[in-house]
C-alpha cells in the first residue's frame, strides 16, 4: 500500500503533521516530530527517484479520478531530482532548528514555528510533484503564505516589513501564475500538464496563449528572483531567523525555477517558447546582469547574510543562463546548479546561522578573529565560499564547466566571459569574510566564544561535506540532471 | 446595559438563526450555492457579532483560545483522514468510492460531507481566531 | 478582428483588466501600508472576475444538478475560484496581521517613514 502511494505521502505526511505539530507543547516535542517527519519525507523522496530512474515516469491519480479529468501526480526524472534536493534540505534543517530556533524566537512561538516550517515543506514539495497547473498554483501559495510567517519571526523588527514586501511581490508574482493558467485553460479546456502539452500546439496562433505565456513569464520569474524582480530577496534572506534563510534560500527559489522549466518546457514546448517566441533573448541578457551587477552589489555588503543573498540572485542568474542556451549542456548546468547551489548555499547560511548563535551578529566586524575562535565554523563557510567560486574539486566548479562548455557550444564567448567575471567578482566579497575571520584579530573587549554546538556543526558540514563530495564524484548529480534535461528537451523518450 | 439596547436585543435574537443558516449553507451544498468555507465564514460571523455587540472579552470567554485552536486541528485532521482512510481501505489517496462498501455513489456523498465538514469547522475557527487576534491587540 | 463588435461584447474582459490595473497600480504607487493589501485585493478580484467570466455558457443556468437536462455553466472555474477567494483572504489576513505588527514597532504605516527610520546600509 505504501509503495503504490509514495507520490501522494511524498506531499501528504508532511501536510498530516503540520497540524498535529500545533498540538505538541514545548520546545522539543514540536522540533522533534517535525524532524522525523523531514526525515521520511526524505525517504519517500529517495525512493520516488529511484523509481523513477528504474522504470520512468511515475503517474499518479489523485481521488481515484482518472486524469486529464482528475488532478494527477507526476513524477519524472526533472522533479524526482527537485524532490530529492527540497526534502534533503529539510532533513538536514530540521535537526539543526533545535538550537539555532530555541535562541533566536521566542519559545512559545516554537509549535507554530514547526507547523509553519512543516506547512512550507509540504507546498514545496506538492509544487514539485503536482501534475496539475492549478494544483500547482495552490501549493505554491501553500508554501509562500508559510513563507511570509517563517520570514516575519525573525528578531530584528525590519523582518516584518521585509516578510511583508515578499508579501505583497509574491502575491502579485503567483496572481499573475494564477492568471496565465487561467488563460491556458481558456485556450485548451483543460488544466492537466501533460494534456496542455498536447494541446497547446494546435493553439499557437492564438494572441490568449501570447497573453498566458506573458503572465506566466512574470509571474515565475518574480517568484524565482530573476534580476530585476528580485528586490524582495535581499531583505529577506537577511533578517529571517538563520534556519528560515537556510532553508528558503536552498528550496524557495529552486523549486521556482522548476516551475519555469515545467511550464516553458513541457507545457508550452521548445518550439513555441524558443523558436517562436525567442524567450531566450529575454532570459540570458537578464541572467548576465544578475551575475554582474548582484555579484558587485555583494561585495558592497556589511552584513554578510546580505551580501550571499545577493550572491543567491546571482547565483539564480547562472541558473536560468544554462537554461537560455536551451541545449542539453545549457539544461544540464542549470539544473545540477539547482543542486549545487541548494547545497552550497544551504551549508553557508547554516555555517551563518552558527556564527549567529555564539556571536550574536553576523555583520563583517562581527567576523574579527572568528577564524581562530570557531574553526570548524569558519573552514565551513570558507569551502562554501571556495565552492561559490567556482574552484576545481567543488561542486560550483561543476555547474560552471558545465555552463561555459554549454557558452562555448554556441559560440557565445562573452556570456562565458561573464561567467568567469562573475567568478572573479565572488573572490571578492569571500575573500572580505575570510580577511576579517582569518588574519584580523579579534577586539580586545570581545567575550570568549566557542566553537558551535554539535547539532548545529553536524548539518553545516554534511552540506559542506556535500559539496565538496559531488563536486568530485559527479556521476550522481550530473548523470541525473543529464537525464531530466534530455527529458525536458524531448531529446531521448 | 442601557447602551445599545436594540443591538443588543436584536442580535442576541438574531444569532441562533444565523448559526443555524450556516448550519444550512453547510450540508446543502451539494443541492445549492454553499460548502465547506461559505458556511464557516457565516459561523465564524455570529462570534465576530457576538465580540463587536458585546466586546472582545465577553466573546473571549465563549469561544476559548484552545477550544478554537483544536477546532482548528480537527477540521484539518477531518480532511486528510478522509484521505488517509481512502488510502487503508485500498483505493488511491482522497478516493471517496471506497469509503463505502456497497455503493460508490454512496461514498462520494460520504465522503464530500466530510471534507466539506472539516472544511467548515476549521474555517469558522480561523475566522474568529484571526478577528480575536486582531481585536485584542493595544489593550496591555 | 471585427473590432466595433467586439468591444461590447468583451465587456467582462474590459471589467477585469480595469480592475487588475486599478489594483496593481493602488500596490506601486500607495506609500501607505494598508492601502498596499487593498490594492492587492483588488488585483485580486480581478482574477476572480477573468476566471468566473470565462466559465459562463451562453444560456447557462447555474452549476447545480437537477434531475431535467439543462445547459450548465462550467462549474469548474467555479471551483478554482472558491480556492483562490479563500487563498485571498488568508493573504489579506496575514498582510494586516504584518501591519499591525509593524504599526507596533514603528508607530506608522507610511513606506516613506519606515524607510528614514531605518538608516541605509
Amino acid at each position: 500500500m505504501i509503495a503504490h502511494n509514495l507520490p501522494a505521502l511524498q506531499v501528504v505526511l508532511p501536510l498530516i503533521a503540520a497540524p498535529l505539530c500545533l498540538l505538541l507543547r514545548g520546545s522539543n516535542w514540536p522540533w522533534a516530530f517535525a524532524t522525523l517527519v523531514s526525515w521520511a519525507a526524505f525517504a519517500i523522496s529517495v525512493a520516488l527517484l529511484s523509481q523513477v530512474l528504474d522504470s520512468g515516469t511515475i503517474s499518479y491519480a489523485m481521488g481515484g479520478w482518472a486524469p486529464p479529468w482528475g488532478i494527477e501526480y507526476r513524477v519524472d526524472t526533472v522533479n524526482a531530482f527537485v524532490l530529492l534536493i527540497v526534502s534533503a534540505i529539510g532533513a538536514v534543517v530540521l535537526p539543526y532548528a533545535r538550537v539555532s530556533v530555541g535562541h533566536e524566537i521566542p519559545a512559545e512561538r516554537h509549535p507554530a514555528f514547526f507547523t509553519a516550517l512543516l506547512l512550507s515543506l509540504t507546498g514545496l514539495l506538492g509544487v514539485t510533484i503536482t501534475g496539475d497547473a492549478f494544483n500547482l498554483f495552490v501549493f505554491l501559495e501553500i508554501s509562500s503564505l508559510s513563507s511570509y510567517v517563517l520570514i516575519a519571526l525573525g528578531r530584528d523588527r525590519r523582518a516584518l516589513t521585509a516578510s511583508l514586501q515578499y508579501l505583497i511581490m509574491g502575491t502579485i508574482g503567483a496572481t499573475f501564475i494564477v492568471i496565465g493558467i487561467g488563460l491556458l485553460y481558456m485556450v485548451t479546456g483543460t488544466l492537466n500538464m501533460a494534456d496542455l502539452a498536447a494541446r497547446i500546439p494546435a493553439a499557437v496562433d492564438s494572441r490568449t496563449l501570447l497573453a498566458a505565456f506573458a503572465f506566466l513569464t512574470v509571474g515565475t520569474t518574480l517568484k524565482l528572483a530573476l534580476f530585476p524582480l528580485h528586490s524582495w530577496l535581499p531583505n529577506a534572506y537577511a533578517y529571517a531567523p538563520s534556519v528560515v534563510t537556510g532553508f528558503l534560500a536552498a528550496t524557495a527559489t529552486k523549486v521556482s525555477v522548476y516551475i519555469l522549466l515545467r511550464f516553458f518546457f513541457s507545457v508550452l514546448g521548445t518550439e513555441y517558447t524558443f523558436e517562436r517566441l525567442t524567450l531566450e533573448q529575454l532570459l540570458i541578457p537578464l541572467a548576465a546582469v544578475a551575475v554582474l551587477v548582484c555579484s558587485t552589489v555583494a561585495i558592497y555588503q556589511n552584513d554578510v547574510k546580505r551580501m550571499l543573498a545577493y550572491s543567491s540572485v546571482a547565483q539564480i542568474g547562472y541558473i536560468i543562463l544554462g537554461i537560455g542556451f536551451v541545449s542539453t549542456t545549457g539544461l544540464t548546468a542549470a539544473i545540477v546548479h539547482l543542486f549545487n547551489h541548494a547545497v552550497m548555499k544551504g551549508g553557508l547560511f547554516l555555517a551563518l546561522g552558527c556564527v549567529m548563535l555564539r556571536v550574536g551578529s553576523v555583520r563583517l566586524d562581527a567576523f574579527a578573529g572568528l577564524g581562530r575562535r570557531m574553526p570548524l565554523t569558519m573552514f565551513a563557510f570558507v569551502l562554501g565560499g571556495l565552492s561559490l567560486i567556482g574552484v576545481p574539486l567543488t561542486v560550483g566548479f561543476i555547474s560552471k564547466w558545465y555552463l561555459v562548455q554549454a557558452a562555448l557550444e554556441q559560440g557565445a564567448w562573452i556570456l562565458a566571459i561573464v561567467i568567469l567575471v562573475g567568478s572573479l567578482l565572488a573572490v571578492i566579497y569571500i575573500w572580505r569574510v575570510v580577511e576579517v575571520a582569518y588574519l584580523r584579530p579579534p577586539p580586545a573587549d570581545a567575550a570568549p566564544v566557542s566553537e558551535a554546538p554539535l547539532s548545529m556543526l553536524i548539518p553545516t558540514w554534511i552540506l559542506i561535506g556535500a559539496s565538496i563530495y559531488f563536486g568530485i564524484d559527479t556521476s550522481l548529480t550530473v548523470g541525473i540532471a543529464r537525464r531530466a534535461a534530455e527529458t525536458l528537451l524531448g531529446v531521448t523518450p | 446595559m442601557r447602551k445599545h439596547l436594540v443591538l443588543r436585543v436584536v442580535s442576541k435574537l438574531l444569532m441562533p438563526f444565523i448559526l443555524l443558516f450556516a448550519l444550512y449553507v453547510q450540508f446543502h451544498g451539494d443541492f445549492g450555492p454553499g460548502g465547506g468555507f461559505q458556511a464557516g465564514v457565516i459561523f465564524g460571523s455570529t462570534f465576530i457579532l457576538y465580540a463587536l455587540v458585546y466586546g472582545v472579552e465577553t466573546a473571549r470567554r465563549v469561544a476559548r483560545d484552545w477550544v478554537l485552536r483544536l477546532f482548528m486541528i480537527t477540521g484539518v485532521l477531518i480532511y486528510i483522514g478522509v484521505g488517509y482512510v481512502a488510502l487503508f481501505l485500498g483505493g488511491p489517496f482522497l478516493d471517496y468510492n471506497t469509503l463505502s462498501a456497497h455503493d460508490p455513489v454512496h461514498g462520494q456523498h460520504l465522503g464530500i460531507l466530510l471534507v466539506e465538514l472539516g472544511v467548515g469547522i476549521t474555517v469558522a475557527a480561523t475566522m474568529v481566531t484571526i478577528f480575536f487576534a486582531f481585536a485584542s491587540r493595544g489593550r496591555g | 478582428m471585427d473590432i466595433p463588435a467586439d468591444i461590447p461584447g468583451l465587456y467582462n474582459y474590459w471589467i477585469v483588466v480595469v480592475l487588475m490595473m486599478v489594483g496593481f497600480y493602488v500596490v506601486i504607487s500607495r506609500t501607505n501600508l494598508v492601502k498596499k493589501i487593498v490594492g492587492l485585493n483588488i488585483f485580486q478580484t480581478s482574477v476572480f472576475i477573468l476566471y468566473i467570466s470565462m466559465g459562463k455558457v451562453k444560456g447557462g443556468t447555474a452549476p447545480i444538478l437537477v434531475d431535467h437536462p439543462v445547459t450548465y455553466s462550467n462549474p469548474l472555474p467555479h471551483v478554482l475560484i472558491l480556492t483562490a477567494i479563500v487563498v485571498g483572504v488568508a493573504t489579506t489576513a496575514l498582510g494586516a496581521a504584518l501591519i499591525v505588527r509593524i504599526k507596533e514597532a514603528y508607530g506608522t504605516v507610511e513606506e516613506d517613514e519606515i524607510q528614514a527610520m531605518e538608516p541605509d546600509e
